[in-house]
This record gives C-alpha cells, structure tokens and sequence, in this order.
C-alpha cells in the first residue's frame, strides 16, 4: 500500500487537507481516478482476457476468474480513493463517511466504463479491427440477461465494489488484512487447483481433492468456504506470531543464526526432494520449467544484480549451452559426431559458453550501461540468425534445428530425458543448488565486494585498484556458465532444439523474473521465477493458467514497468539494493534509531544539513 | 627525506588540454618519499586536474609522470593505484551503500589475489586472505579512533557524519597500501576543531604509516602545518614553490590570490 | 554509472584491450577483404582471387545493385524518422526510450486500420492521396497521443532515478504494447488494402518505384520540419536549452515538462509518419514489427551520433543501405552462402562496429551535461 508513495523521485503526493463531510468531496481527483479506471476495465474486457478466462472457474458456478479481473477494480479503486494525509512524513488512512462515498462514487465510475462498453457492443459492431468486440463479450458482461441488464448491473457491481472498498478502511487494521487474506487465498487456491489436488492425490487422499475442487475445476462451496475460513482464522490470529518469529531468527547470531539457517534450507532440501515424488507427470513438468528458469534467472541475477550489467542478450548464452550439448550428444547432429555422455559434453559446454562470453562480453564491458544493453540485445540476436541461417546449418540444422537429443545418462544408473520430468527436475535442482552455492559465496567474496563497488561508482571502483573491466568480464562470464548449464539440461529436456526457441523474449521474461523478484536478491529471484513461470509461464511453456497463456506477456509487461514504478527492489528485496533505491528513507529511519552520527565530541554544534 | 636521490613522485612538462583549454600547462615537480606537499592556489588553477592526471582518471596532452622512475603513462586508474598512489576525492565519493567495512576491504582488492574459485571451494587461502583484509580494514578504520570502528563496522557508510565520511575516505586510500597518499582538500567542509585534529593526522600518516603525501587545501592554517613544501599553481603552471614561509609572503603569491590576499595573511599572522 | 567511453590513447595493454584491437582489425579487414572479392567477382568470376573467395559467385547485375541501394535509402529513411525519437529523448531526457519502436508499430497499425475503413468505403481507389493524408494524420495523432501518454504514465516519475530504471521500465512499455496491439487486434498479420499502380511502378530514369519516393519524400520533408522547428523557433529554443541543462532551463523560465512532453510529441509524430511508410511500403504490419526497426533505429541514432538530429537520419541511411548491401557486398563474395537471412545480423554488427571504432557516431554525441563522461 505504501510503496508507491515512496518510489525515488517521484512528485509527493498532493497532501489532502482532510474535508470535513462526506459531501465535501475531492470531486477532481475522483473524476480522474474513475476515469482511468474505467479506461482500464474497457481495455481489459476487450483484451479478450474475461471471456479467456470465464473458462476457469474461481468457485464452482458462482465465480469465473474472467470476472475476478473486471470486478476487482471497482474495489481497489474503492479503496485507493480514500483519504489520505501525512503525518510527520508517514502516510496515514482516514476513515469516515467520506470514504464510503467516494469509493462508491469511483467504483460506479469504473465499472460505467464497462456499462458504456455493453451499450456500444449491443450497436456497433467494429469487430474488424477489434478482435475481442464479440458478441461472447457481450454475454459475458451482461450475464446473458440482455443490454439493459448489463448496463444497469455493472453500475451496480460498480458502486457496490466501491463501497466495499471505501469499507474496507473503516474497518480495523487487522480485521482489513483478515478479509484481504481471506479473499486473496481462495484465490490463489483456485489458480494453484494442479497442484494442490495433485498433491492431496499424491499422498492417497483424492477424494479430498475430489470434494475441495469442482469436477472442471475451481473450488466447491464447501471447499472455498473452508479455505477462506482457515486462511482467515491464520491471518487474524496467525500474522502477529509470523513476523515475532522471523524478527527472533534474525535477531539470532552467531552459531544459534547458523542452525536457524541451515534447518531452513534442509527444510527446503526436504520439501524439494519430497514434493515430486507425489505430484504427477504435468506438474513435475511444470516444476522442471520453473527450475529451469529459476536457473536463468539466477545466472542473469549475477550479471544484472551483483554486477549491475543490464544483459538484454542472455538468452544467447541458454542458446549456445543448449546447441553445445545438442551437436556433442545427438547422433542426429550434422558436422559434428562425437556423441559424448551428456556429463563430459557439460564440461565443452562450460568452455564454449566461457569463450561466447568473453567474445561478446570483452567488446560491451566498457560502454555506457544503456549502450550495452542494446549491444547485447543486438548480440544475442545475430547468435539466433548464425544459428537460423543456412550457412551454419551445416553444423546447426537451421531453421530445421537439432532433434532427437538423447536424455541425460546419470552414471549408468537411469537416463533422464523429458519422457521423466521428475527426473529432469531433480537434475536441475542440483543445478540450482550449485547456481545459489555460487551466487551466495560470490557475493560475500573479494569479487562480490568489487562487482558492489562498480556497480555504485565506477570511476571510484577503478581509482581504488579495481580492475573494473576484468571484474564485470568476469561476472558476464560467470552468469553466461550458469544460463549454458540451464541451456545443456533444456536440450537433452526438450530432445530438440530449434532457433525459435531462443528468441529475445526469453531475455525479457527472464529479466522480469529477476525485476520481479528483487534484483540482487536470491531468495527474490527463486520467488520471482516460482510465481511468474509457475503461475503465468514461461515465453513458451504453459504454467498453472494455461488460460492466461496469450496474455502472459502482456502480464509482464505492465508487471516491469509497475515494478519500477512502485517497488524498484523487486519482491524480496536484498537489503543492500533497498538501501540504494531508498536512501532517503533508510537514513530516516536509522536516524529516528539514532544511528546518524553527527560529528562527534568535538563541540561540533553543526548538524549534518547543508554540508554534503 | 630517507636520502635516496631518485625522487618518488617526477612530473616532467605536464600539459592536459580540454578542448583548447590549458588546465595544466608545462607543469615540473617532484615528491620526495616522505615528504608531505601541499598543493596551493586559486580555484581553477589545476589542483584537482593534477590529481586527476597522476591518478590516471584524465588523459594527459603531453608531458610524463614518473613514479619510482617508471612512467604512469598509459596506465589505468587502478593500475595507478596497484603502483602504490591512493586519493580522495574532493567531493566524498564513498561507496555510500555498502557497509563501512566493506569499503575499506574493497579497496585492498589490487593488493589480494584470491579469485573466484577461491570463494567457491572456499579454501584455508580464501579464508585466510578474508581475515587478513578484514583485519587490515579494520586497522586503517581504527587510525581514526573509536569513531568508525565497533558497531559502525557494518553500517552503510551512508549514515555517517559529513567529516567522518571524509575520515572514512581517508581510510579507504590508506587500505589500498599505497606509497603516495593524494588527499583532495581534506578537511574541506571541517569545523576548526577537527580540521585541527585532522591535520595532526597527516602528520601521524607520514610518521606512523610511512607515506609521502600531496595535498590540496584551501586551509592556509592546516598548510602551514603540515607541509615540508608549498607548490603553488595559477592557471595551470608553477607559480612558485618552497616552504610556506618563504611561498606565503612571495608577491606573486599574493598577486595570484587576488583580493584573497587578506587569507594569506591571516593566516600569517594567526 | 559512468563508463570509459573514449577509445583509449596510448597502446593497448590489458588482454582485452588486445582482443579488441584484434577484434577491430578483423572487421575492418573482413570487410576490405569481402569489398574486394566483390570488386574482382563483379570484373571478373573466373579471376583467382575470386575463385578463392567463393568459387559459386556470380557477382552482381547494375539494376540489381541500384535497386538494392533504392530500397536501402527508403528503408534507412525510414529508420532515419523513428531515430529522430530517440535521439531527442536521449538528448534530453538520457535514457533509452526502448518503447519508441513500438510508438511506430502503433502508428503503422492505425494505419491498417483506417486504410482499411476508407477501403472498404472506397475511398482509398478513387481519391488515394486524400486518402492517405488522413490515414496520416490518423496515424500522426496515435503515435503522438502513444508516446506522450507512454511519458505521463512512465517516466515522468522516474525523472532523476538510476540511469537503468528508465531504461528497463521502457522496455516493460515495449514490450506491454507490442502485447496490448496483439490482444487487441489480434496476432495475424493485417495487410493493408491494395495500392493504386502508380506506387508500385517505376518511375525517373532511376527506375524508383512510388511507395520509395514517397518514403524518401516524406522523410526530406520532415526532416525540413524538423529543423525549423528545432532552430527557428521558440519551443526548439526551450527543447535545445533542456537538452543542455534542464535544472538551468528551468530557471530560465523554461517549462521544462511541456518541453520533455513537447520532445515526444514530435518523436512520436516521426513515429507515425514512419509507421505509415512501413505501410505503404511493405503493406503489412503485426504486433512485433516494432521490435527491430526499434533496435536498427536506435543503432542509427547512435551511429550518426545520439543527439545529433541531422547525425540520425545520416545514420538511418547508413545502416538502410548497409544492411541491403552489406550482406551481398561482404558476405556473399566470401562464400557465405543464404545473406539475405543476415540482414538483421548485418545491421546489429554494424552497430557493434561503430561502438567499437568511433562510439561518439559519425557526428559526434550532443548529450546533457551530466552524461558527458
């Protein structure tokens, strides 16, 4: 709620002189508001994205989630209308008649946009350049029950929604975060339904998951009301005791600090290792994706997070690991006939991607940051043509790429190709595991310490004996071995390659997830990839809502530019890269802790102001 | 001042150029091991393009710098400071959101070795190395008394005071072991007490730590001090240069100083 | 973050400072190389020279070669009009608006649209040139309203952050519209309506054909309007002093918002009238045709020198007639065999070439103050 108001440079938000009643309204504010939203309910309705989604329901017969979209707004814009003044500095919820008002007033006037929306779709038909203006849309929105209805009932869900939302602030903080956990959870049940159920499937128990979800999906009544009801009960008495517990690990120290952390991970490790063993086929497939690009996402985090290198072409190096092990393991491979194992391929595939990287990093490491970016973007797109042309495709395939890759050999014991997705995640787990051994001792490393300092002041790093070319050739490099290691586990997964598999898309979805979860951050990267990959999908592997597939990207999109507009450090920030995006925060807070030094003991009256 | 002959630092004929702009022109000078110089003149007179040039952040026009009687030409900054030449900036330039330790162990990064498979197999090597950069970090945070040390370690260097980012400043230069120390107007923005303190703590960095020092300062009282040796700059040439006695009642001095002329002599006479 | 950008004077010491002047001397020398095995296949196939550098060649026919150069002038022209966006929001602002590509893609989609409407009414057989000067200003008017909406929303909350937040969140905008044009209008490609004969034929002794001319027309047009506008009035004046310093513009009394918006405006104009040329000219349009004509008229902003106006259409040209030529001219003589699949390799190695030769551009960079490195 609060972080938009402190994204870094941003104009201060208008400070409100609180009107006395609630017909003494911003009148202004709200039109704009309402308006935007309204502007939005329409996009979103003509993107197609309800009628897509209605096909997925939310709770048996009673909600779709097509309509958990259009009617969410109404409530957000509810809320966010409210009131709001500052008080030294912080942000602070007023609640009274006014917000009742003003939230059913802007709820009403989102929601008209889709009433406008219903009146135009029952008269004009400009379905030519328009491809969502169907009459689906229209019987969606008017709940098949004709114009008039649709019209009347969206102004109605509308101001209700408002309402709802200007309420929600009168409520009390916890019972506000209760409702607002109750809602989001049955939620996020419905969107993770494969899971769940294949999970209760897994340890025998099916016909809970036939109870708790409808037969073509979404929850039953019984199965939303539970949900709701044990995720409000936690949220209600549950939140305080979360955050007492985390503060107490981290006020842990020294060895009590290093128990509590490695319980964690072998908790995790356990989880991990345990999980796959009781979901089916689909999901391991789904959980091989998301550890895939975890994989990426961690190898970009290196390159992006630690060293502040903006690679756009990463995907380049997925590209060149994954045609590396392709040509030395596939029978099929022309040119170039070896078939080695697929381990002792690894070992070529570290070396090439080693060189790729320094070919392409040694001539961008010196350009301005944004320059690189394009450069490496333009990079990793010639790495996809010389794979596409027929020039190469002598050794490449071309447009015809490489099939039939066998599956990895794992010491004679078991082969694991993508007929075992089980068997593909565990592999890449261990790769993970490697990627964040890595990325953790790195970052806490001679090297860790220089990427820090380059990536706050390059020109000082380099006066202070930092080789700062080396040092950022170094973490390309770095980040490049870590994408070849998802890109060699991709081919003999996929047991094909072809160059459309390596479009520049995959460089974008791949930086989301790390914008996305926290730049810099590892705990964020794994978060960001488990939510994005698994829930939307990846660039071309479907996640949790398949339904959601033609609109993913779009998703990401607006996602990345929200994410630098309200939360720059990403979802699980690293402390260090909030500190950078926030320091004006930061350095009130450590003041209010008394932690800013003022020029000590020596009869220094001066206060910090002024000087620097 | 130790009686070798080949000085430490030689500038020969040094010009930089910005676009037809003379900021050093044909400049000559010498710093001896040990020495402490300060270098004095009006704004604009190429102070801090000198700094520049030796610390290999400008390129130069024409001309040589000799450290140790090998040329810095065509060096990188960070070979520079690998030689053995620390500065600071006259602006602070901290690396304000790391922790103050980090910002002294980054900087003896020229002077350690262990690479990236060090850190990853974390060898006895890595973790020595690791102590000896924190302890040597700590050793050059703790020339400055308690003020960066116990519980400032691992704060961001951010939350500091105005003269102790100066101090940590200083101390981030020192940890980089070099042999010539380039202080770009220390106690700039300094009240008098701890500009007194400080300039006692050059003093001590000579004696104690065994560096040769130039300095810019704008501080006639801190000059007087401290300098074995006075060069004085206008438009980018040598004016003159000697101790401050015989610098600081030199007319052209005075003349250069135009209408800050009652600075000198203040400062001669307090 | 400010890199080293100058090539370095002195001799090159580290290993990558080797590998780059090796690098260097390796496309300076493919490419003479290639020139002149292009040169002795064009005098003659059977000389040795030619023989060795590609036994198959069969050199080039003159109308061939013109008609290459042709369409690389109205390709570049049109690369040209999309970098003037570019590089007056990287003059002024410093960042890389990575969304203008897709500010174009919308300009030529608006254009499919009404060209279509006005098809369908028939107005675009029997009076085509009033109908294309609305399906112009349509598509003027989008590309316009685009990109100064995409500045409201965007950037103007992120003035002053990190250099790469702007950058990123641009490519969050890039890649948000490419993705809203698809859901909106759909994945396949529109076609747009029929052309009157008279823009397909040839025409002056050069043999051009019409939707070339009208490029190049157009682009000299606008680059005419451009200039005035820049240097002969008062809202160029304010857009050159912002460019210099916008804290002191400010303070001069100059609007500095207006003017940042007024600088996408008139980029986002070129956009659209690009948008339309790409129309007219290859006559489809999908969702991702922003993406690299984007690209190819960033790197022609650059390598004309980024905020240099006259710099970016030089470039747009440079790289247009490059990237038609350049594969035939180079690579084909070297025995390289299906060019024309490396059109788009050609063009990004270009920019990758300039950087490393002369990374200020042909005219050398105008930027702001601060980012003078």
């Amino acid at each position: 709620m609060t972080a938009t108001e402190m994204r870094p440079g941003a104009a201060p938000e208008p400070e409100l002189a609180p009107p006395r009643r609630a017909l003494d309204q911003n009148w202004r504010r709200l039109a704009r508001m309402g308006a935007v939203a309204a502007f939005v309910e329409v996009f979103i309705a003509l993107s197609g994205m309800p009628v897509r989604l209605d096909e997925r329901p939310v709770i048996v017969s009673i909600l779709s989630l097509g309509y958990v979209f259009i009617g969410a707004i109404p409530i957000v814009v509810g809320n966010r209308i409210g009131r709001q003044v500052r008080r030294e500095g912080v942000p602070v919820h007023k609640a009274g008649g006014y917000e009742l008002l003003a939230g059913t007033l802007a709820g009403a006037v989102a929601a008209a946009g889709l009433s406008v929306l219903v009146a135009l779709l029952t008269h004009f038909d400009i379905r030519e350049p328009l491809v969502n203006w169907s009459p689906q849309l229209l019987d969606l929105l008017s709940f098949n029950r004709g114009p008039v209805f649709g019209v009347l009932i969206w102004l109605g869900i509308g101001a209700v929604g408002g309402f709802i939302g200007g309420g929600l602030r009168l409520l009390p903080a916890r019972w506000r975060r209760t409702l607002v956990t109750m809602a989001a959870t049955v939620v996020l049940i419905s969107i993770l339904e494969q899971l769940v159920a294949d999970l209760v499937s897994g340890v025998r128990l099916e016909p809970v998951a036939d109870w708790f979800y409808g037969r073509r999906g979404g929850l039953t009544h019984s199965g939303a009301g539970v949900t709701a009801a044990i995720a409000g009960v936690a949220a209600f008495f549950g939140r305080g005791r979360l955050k007492a517990a985390r503060a107490h690990v981290q006020s842990l120290e020294g060895p009590a600090r290093t128990r509590a952390t490695s319980l964690m991970i072998l908790l995790t490790a356990a989880i991990l290792i345990v999980v796959p063993l009781l979901v089916g086929s689909l999901t391991n497939e789904l959980l091989a994706n998301v550890g895939l690009f975890v994989l990426l996402a961690l190898g970009l985090n290196i390159v992006v997070g630690l060293a502040g290198i903006l690679d756009l072409g990463y995907v380049a190096f997925f590209a060149v690991g994954s045609y590396t092990a392709a040509v030395l393991t596939a029978a099929t491979s022309p040119r170039i006939n070896p078939e080695f194992p697929w381990f002792v391929a690894l070992i070529f595939v570290v070396v090439v991607t080693g060189l790729v990287g320094l070919f392409i990093g040694a001539p961008v490491i010196r350009m301005r940051g944004d320059y690189l970016a394009i450069v490496t973007l333009g990079f990793g797109e010639i790495i996809r043509l010389l794979f596409l042309s027929d020039w190469l495709s002598g050794w490449f395939g071309g447009a015809q790429g490489i099939t039939a890759i066998g599956g990895v050999e794992i010491f004679g014991l078991t082969t694991v190709d993508g007929t075992n997705p089980r068997g593909v995640f565990y592999l890449v787990l261990v790769f993970c595991a490697i990627a964040i051994y890595v990325s953790w001792r790195l970052e806490r490393s001679r090297l860790g310490r220089a990427w820090m300092a380059v990536r706050e002041d390059e020109t000082v790093a380099e006066a202070m004996g930092i080789n700062t070319v080396n040092v950022k050739l170094l973490a390309f490099v770095v980040g490049a071995v870590l994408g070849s290691f998802s890109g060699a586990i991709f081919a003999n997964k996929v047991g094909s390659v072809f160059p459309s598999s390596f479009l520049i898309l995959v460089s974008m979805v791949i930086l989301v997830v790390v914008i996305f979860g926290g730049m810099g951050s590892i705990v964020g990267v794994i978060a960001g990839a488990a939510l994005l990959i698994g829930v939307l999908g990846g660039p071309k592997q479907p996640g949790l809502l398949a339904e959601f597939s033609e609109f993913k990207l779009l998703i990401y999109g607006a996602l990345l530019v929200w994410m630098m507009l309200a939360r720059p450090e990403g979802l699980i920030p690293s402390a260090r890269r909030t500190r950078e995006l926030h320091q004006e925060e930061f350095l009130q807070d450590a003041w209010l802790r008394g932690e800013v030094d003022t020029d000590d003991g020596n009869g220094d009256a001066q206060g910090t102001e002024g000087r620097s | 001042m130790n009686g070798s002959s080949v000085p430490l630092l030689e500038i020969r004929d040094l010009s930089i150029e910005f676009g037809g702009l003379k900021a050093v022109n044909g400049l000559n000078m010498e710093v001896n091991d040990g020495e402490i110089v300060s270098v004095i003149g009006p704004n604009g007179a190429g102070k801090t393009t000198l700094f520049n040039a030796i610390s290999a952040m400008v390129p130069i026009t024409s001309g040589d710098i000799l450290f140790e009687s090998s040329s810095l030409l065509g060096l990188d900054a960070n070979q520079v400071t690998a030689r053995g030449i620390a500065r600071t900036f006259q602006n602070v330039r901290l690396f304000t959101n790391m922790t103050i330790l980090e910002n002294v162990m980054v900087a003896q990064h020229c002077r350690t070795r262990q690479g990236a498979f060090g850190a990853l197999l974390y060898t006895r090597a890595f973790r020595r190395e690791e102590d000896e950069i924190r302890a040597r970090g700590e050793e050059a945070l703790s020339f400055f008394g308690s003020r960066l040390v116990g519980f400032r370690l691992n704060q961001p260097a951010s939350v500091l005071s105005y003269a102790n980012r100066r101090r940590l400043e200083i101390a981030r230069a020192m940890a980089t072991q070099p042999k010539l120390l380039l202080l770009d107007e220390p106690v700039a923005g300094m009240n008098p007490v701890e500009s007194a303190e400080l300039t006692r703590l050059i003093g001590r960095l000579r004696d104690e730590w065994g560096f040769a020092i130039i300095f810019i300062e704008h501080d006639m009282s801190v000059v007087r001090e401290v300098s074995d040796r006075v060069i004085v700059l206008n438009h980018g040439e040598l004016l003159t240069e000697g101790l401050y006695a015989d610098v600081s009642v030199d007319p052209r001095v005075v003349e250069a100083y135009l209408g800050q002329e009652t600075i000198v002599e203040d400062a001669i006479k307090s | 973050m400010i890199g080293k950008w100058a090539p370095r004077t002195g001799a090159p010491r580290t290993g990558v400072d080797k590998f780059l002047t090796l690098l260097r001397v390796l496309a300076v020398g493919l490419v003479l190389v290639g020139f002149a095995a292009f040169i002795a296949q064009e005098i003659n196939t059977d000389n040795a020279f030619a023989q060795w550098a590609n036994p198959d060649a069969t050199g080039l026919s003159g109308a061939g070669f013109r008609g290459l150069v042709i369409a690389g002038i109205s390709q570049g022209a049109m690369y040209g009009l999309i970098a003037l966006g570019y590089s007056m929001v990287y003059g002024v602002l410093g960042f890389i608006n990575f969304a203008h590509g897709e500010v174009f893609m919308m300009g030529a989609m608006t254009g499919w649209v009404t060209s279509t409407k006005l098809a369908e009414a028939g107005l675009w057989e029997s009076n085509f040139i009033g109908s294309f000067v609305i399906v112009l200003f349509g598509s003027i008017l989008v590309s316009t309203f685009l990109a100064v909406v995409m500045e409201r929303v965007a950037y103007r909350p992120l003035r002053g952050a990190p250099r790469l937040i702007p950058l990123i969140t641009s490519i969050g905008v890039s890649f948000f519209i490419q993705n809203m044009s698809i859901v909106l209008f759909g994945p396949a490609t529109k076609s747009y309506p029929a052309r009157p004969d008279w823009v397909k034929n040839k025409h002056t002794a050069l043999q051009i054909e019409g939707d070339k001319i009208m490029v190049i027309a157009a682009a000299a047009t606008s680059m005419i309007l451009l200039w005035y506008l820049v240097e002969r009035t008062k809202v160029g004046k304010a857009m050159r002093a912002v460019a210099e310093d916008a804290e002191i513009a400010a303070l001069m009394g100059i609007n500095v918002n207006r003017t940042i918006v007024t600088v996408f405006a008139v980029g986002g104009a070129f956009a659209g009238i690009a948008g339309i040329m790409w129309g007219i000219d290859f006559g489809s349009v999908i969702g991702h045709t922003g993406f690299l004509p984007g690209i190819k008229a960033f790197s022609s902003a650059v390598v004309g020198g980024i905020g240099h106006l006259g710099g970016a259409m030089v470039g747009g040209l440079f790289i247009g007639i490059a990237e038609a030529v350049g594969p035939l001219l180079i690579l084909e003589p070297l025995g390289v065999s299906g060019v024309s699949q490396l059109r788009d390799a050609v063009a990004f190695a270009m920019l990758i070439g300039v950087l490393l030769l002369r990374p200020s551009g042909i005219f050398g960079e105008r930027l702001r103050a601060e980012d003078r490195a």
